[in-house]
């Protein structure tokens, strides 16, 4: 059942991106004062949404595992981080790309793409956290504070290009403002659609994962005990 | 212009699935690995079990 739903959601989502790249490559015109370049929104945008979803569900689990000390949730925590970390580093290299053309810089200290960094690397230093710890329930308080904690820069992130007083090279948000063409539209929701599956899939996977790690160190103890 | 226009749009996208292809790669290695663990530590205890007393 668990493998079947894997299979189906990333399936699904790898189709659903297929598609998107088709229609981004061969179905849209370039951008009239970027160029080609501007198709690198139908990935780098999606990725950054999925991957503050995935945040989100981390910090709630997290909340969870606080308030009832239920593994599942500090299993699900670990989970979501570790794929929204792919999906932040997604949005980080691609914007990265992005920059170079528009900007002539790979990377500028900016508040938007300092924050972004940050966050990524706040939440790397959970994911190393982890294995330093032994005992399961220390293990699992740190990380859930560290995850809370670290979730406090994600409205930094997202209000850095809508503070009135900040200077930013980072584009406006264009769905917000309507800078968006109709025609962008749909390959962009599906993006984001295809993106929130495949993440999905990799975060049941993950969750597997642990679930048999579990049991492993159930079974050490039992070998120890015998 | 237009030609270096796109090929760093297909950096963008080539790294973008790279990053996710290799992800999975990991973690189809690292199922694996716990896989095989289980089932040594699994074995392990039913001898442990079976050995007279």
């Amino acid at each position: 059942m668990r493998e079947k739903l894997i299979l189906t959601l990333g399936s699904l989502g790898t189709v659903l991106m297929l598609w998107v790249i088709y229609t981004v490559f061969l179905g849209l015109p370039a951008e009239i004062l970027q160029g080609d370049i501007y198709r690198i929104i139908f990935i780098h945008v999606p990725a950054a949404i999925t991957a503050y979803c995935l945040y989100g569900v981390a910090v709630i689990a997290s909340v969870g595992f606080l308030i009832k000390r239920n593994f599942v949730m500090d299993s699900l925590a670990v989970s979501c981080v570790e794929v929204a970390q792919v999906f932040t580093l997604v949005n980080l290299v691609t914007g990265s790309i992005w920059g170079r053309i528009i900007w002539g810089i790979w990377w500028t200290w900016d508040l938007r793409l300092t924050s972004q960094l940050m966050c990524f690397l706040l939440y790397l230093g959970y994911l190393l956290l982890r294995p330093a710890v032994s005992d399961p329930t220390q293990r699992g308080v740190m990380s859930a504070i560290l995850a809370i904690f670290a979730a406090a820069d994600i409205p930094l992130v997202v209000m850095a290009i809508r503070l009135k007083n900040v200077r930013t090279q980072h584009p406006q948000p264009v769905l917000e403002t309507g800078g968006l063409d109709p025609s962008f539209v749909a390959p962009f929701v599906v993006s984001m659609v295809a993106l929130m599956l495949i993440g999905t899939a990799l975060v049941l996977i993950r969750l597997h994962q642990e679930s048999s790690r579990r049991e492993i160190d159930s079974l050490r103890r039992e070998l120890h005990a015998v | 212009m237009d030609v270096r226009n796109f090929t760093y749009m297909v950096y963008g996208y080539s790294a973008a699935w790279l990053i996710i292809v290799g992800f999975v790669f990991l973690l189809v290695s690292r199922s694996r690995k716990i896989d095989d663990e289980l089932k040594r530590l699994k074995s392990l205890v039913e001898d442990r079990e079976s050995e007279p007393r």
